[in-house]
């Protein structure tokens, strides 16, 4: 689960890491009242949009007055922002945050993820501020100092040495200064089962002084139940609407740009579904998972999902049951299709525990759309060709 | 022969008297597994399914002599659970639980490495040596005994993989679902020398999928020490960027996890790599007939 920058800044907030004064707005109004409230002469008004890139697309504007507040306000609530990250359709903008002007010298990243391969956390740090880490990564990976904090003994002075003699900070203030930023930062990481922690760019002042300017966060989604405070910050219109529905019915949904809609048991086999609907010169419509416990319900839920998509041209549905027998699967397919009206063909591969039983009462039923397919790869090609054969 | 478990292993149930642990339990004694036991928390001296219920792992261990470990307890508890069972000198702990939060098993694994002891998982079908024990949630009819041993980041793909093997006229020796979680117990890396020393493993199959680098890792581990000819598929070709594909690990972030550089990592190290998982069957009959 991602939050927005000033969630994220409220919870820096709350560990004591610094960040420019700021309040959130949902209209121009708002957005006024909190640029008074903030005083100075500086602010910027930045869409809050779960995506990167803000910026460049013309999210985040420099406001010299109130008046000019208020019209960015205006502007950016509403717009379509889009961004590297947002993919073509863009995000709509639903709030602004009116935050102080700061006065910027340089510009630093600070990060924390999971190394997965060292199996514990890591420090990410560049003197590239403001830059895709990624690129940087890529481009100049000298350029980025990676310290790994064991959990078990927590983030140590030498973590904090090795960070900023990395970076090249030498003005022993300025060192003791963003120690400080970089270990509270890690609590905060651990502390709310954070998946990840991106503060690009982290500003130096004039002043000598760390803030974040910006802030984004992501939640390891397991550990939500511990942490009642961020579920709270969820919003759902940042979420595909289809994945939400799904996930309330214990299916795994995304959509694809395909036409060959796919519903299969286990996200692994899921997978190598579309792969092999590709490998047979189809494309997929999308992923969809529908756990271990197939039945009629959930089957029916699928198709439901899945007709919503107006590309579908097929729908290949490929179990291979385990514990649960292919038989009741088979039964609840066609249950499932009495249930949703199903306007295009369903290539169905049961295979497993109970696969014969299951292919007899498919064929028995004999209803019109339903094509009964032998093993995967027939089924993939089966399904090529009636999405073919449909167009 | 097989790898880590056989008919004379002693395993515990973690979460034996749960509605998963039952089932599966039950599941697991009828294929012949030697389940000596089961934990859960207060209800010590009872007897379920025939076997003696324990309060602590200590307990069971000592009464049992049990080595191995399956785990079914929920998410919230489950690191616990695992860290019990090292701690009372538990040798492989098998954890079946789906949805465990991240920073618990970080902390889970390092204290089981610690303590000698290994895991499978969490959050995957477990382990089965054919016809001789199973230890997790795959239906035990479809692995005949043979010559492939299997690994597998996917449940519903080391079936699929193991029916295709049988289907082709061959059989497995062992078949471990390692899981598809960020942080997971024994892997590729491990694994690959126990079937390249197990004298009766004759063929590999790995399974793989989008996210970290394990696959990666693993072709270099290949190409150095594994003499014995490797099957693999990676899922997820079609996978977009960014998106995470059920499994929590299975992402690409970046540039970096794409099943595009582990299946040429793997190639290039000299496995059979193959573009669909319809063709793991055909793939392995390929490399035993050679």
């Amino acid at each position: 689960m991602n939050i927005h920058e000033y969630q994220a800044k409220q919870i820096f907030a709350q560990y004591g890491v610094p960040t420019p004064r700021g309040i959130v707005a949902n209209t121009p109004e708002e957005a006024v009242k909190a640029a008074h409230e903030l005083g100075g002469s500086i602010w910027v008004v930045k869409a809050q949009i779960h995506a990167g890139g803000r910026g460049l697309g013309g999210g985040v504007k420099l406001a010299k007055s109130v008046e000019e507040v208020e019209q960015l306000a205006r502007e950016i609530l509403g717009m379509t922002l889009v961004t590297h990250q947002t993919g073509p359709e863009g995000k709509l903008v639903q709030k602004v945050y009116i935050e102080e002007g700061a006065d910027i010298k340089d510009e630093l990243y600070l990060g924390v993820v999971l190394d997965r391969a060292k199996e514990m956390p890591v420090i990410m740090a560049s003197t590239e501020g403001g830059m895709e880490i990624e690129k940087v990564a890529e481009e100049t990976p000298e350029k980025i100092v990676k310290v790994a904090v064991d959990p078990s003994i927590g983030f140590q002075g030498f973590h904090g040495r090795e960070l900023v003699f990395g970076l090249g900070i030498t003005d022993k203030n300025e060192q003791r200064k963003f120690i400080d930023f970089a270990s509270k930062l890690f609590k905060v990481y651990m502390e709310k089962d954070a998946e990840l922690i991106e503060i690009n760019p982290l500003i130096k002042t004039g002043a000598g002084d760390f803030l974040a300017l910006d802030g984004k966060m992501g939640f390891d989604d397991s550990a939500l139940y511990r942490h009642p405070e961020i579920e709270e910050m969820r919003d759902i219109s940042e979420e595909d609407p289809d994945e939400r529905e799904a996930s309330q019915y214990g299916l795994s949904y995304i959509a694809l740009d395909g036409e060959i809609g796919c519903m299969v048991n286990g996200a692994g086999l899921a997978m190598g579904t579309m792969d092999t609907i590709n490998y047979m010169g189809g494309t997929p419509a999308n992923f969809l998972d529908v756990g271990g416990k197939a039945n009629a319900e959930t089957v029916a839920k699928g198709f439901e999902i899945i007709l919503k998509n107006p590309n579908v041209k097929a729908i290949f549905v490929n179990i291979f049951g385990g514990i649960v027998r292919c038989d009741r699967i088979a039964n609840g397919i066609l249950e499932a299709t009495k249930m949703v009206d199903v306007h295009v063909p369903v290539v169905v591969r049961l295979d497993g525990t109970n696969a014969e039983e299951a292919a007899e009462i498919l064929s028995n039923a004999n209803i019109e759309n339903v094509i009964p397919a032998t093993d995967l790869a027939d089924g993939a090609k089966k399904a090529v060709e009636a999405a073919k054969g449909a167009k | 022969m097989s790898i880590l478990v056989n008919k004379d292993t002693k395993v515990i149930v973690q979460g034996f008297t749960g509605s998963e642990g039952t089932f599966h339990a039950e599941q697991c004694l009828a294929y012949g597994t030697n389940i000596v036991g089961g934990v859960t928390p207060n209800k010590g001296g009872q007897e379920h399914l025939g076997k003696p219920v324990f309060n602590t792992v200590k307990d069971a261990v000592e009464a049992t002599g049990a080595t191995v470990s399956m785990v079914f307890v929920p998410p919230a508890f489950v690191a616990d659970a695992v860290m019990e069972a090292a701690d009372a000198g538990i040798e492989l702990a098998v954890i079946i639980t789906e949805g465990a939060p991240v920073r618990d098993m970080q902390m889970a694994k390092a204290y089981a490495v610690k303590h000698g002891m290994k895991t499978i998982g969490p959050n995957c079908p477990g382990i089965i040596t054919a016809e001789e024990c199973k230890i997790g949630i795959m239906p035990g009819n479809i692995f005949k005994k043979g010559n492939v041993g299997l690994i597998s980041k996917s449940g519903t793909l080391t079936y699929e993989g193991a029916n295709q093997v049988v289907k082709e006229g061959y059989g497995i020796t062992t078949a471990v679902g390692i899981g598809g979680d960020p942080i997971i117990g024994l892997s590729y890396k491990q694994l690959l020398p126990m079937f390249e020393a197990d004298p009766e493993t004759e063929a590999i199959v790995m399974i793989g999928e989008i996210g970290g680098d394990l696959e990666i890792q693993a072709a270099k581990l290949i190409k150095e020490q594994i003499t014995k000819p490797v099957v693999a598929f990676i899922a997820g070709q079609t996978a977009p960027k960014g998106k995470r594909m059920g499994h929590a690990g299975a992402i690409v972030s970046g540039s970096a996890g794409t099943a595009k550089e582990k299946m040429d990592a793997l190639e290039a190290a000299g496995v059979k790599v193959v573009v669909s998982p319809a063709d793991i069957g055909k793939a392995v009959k390929e490399v035993l007939s050679k």
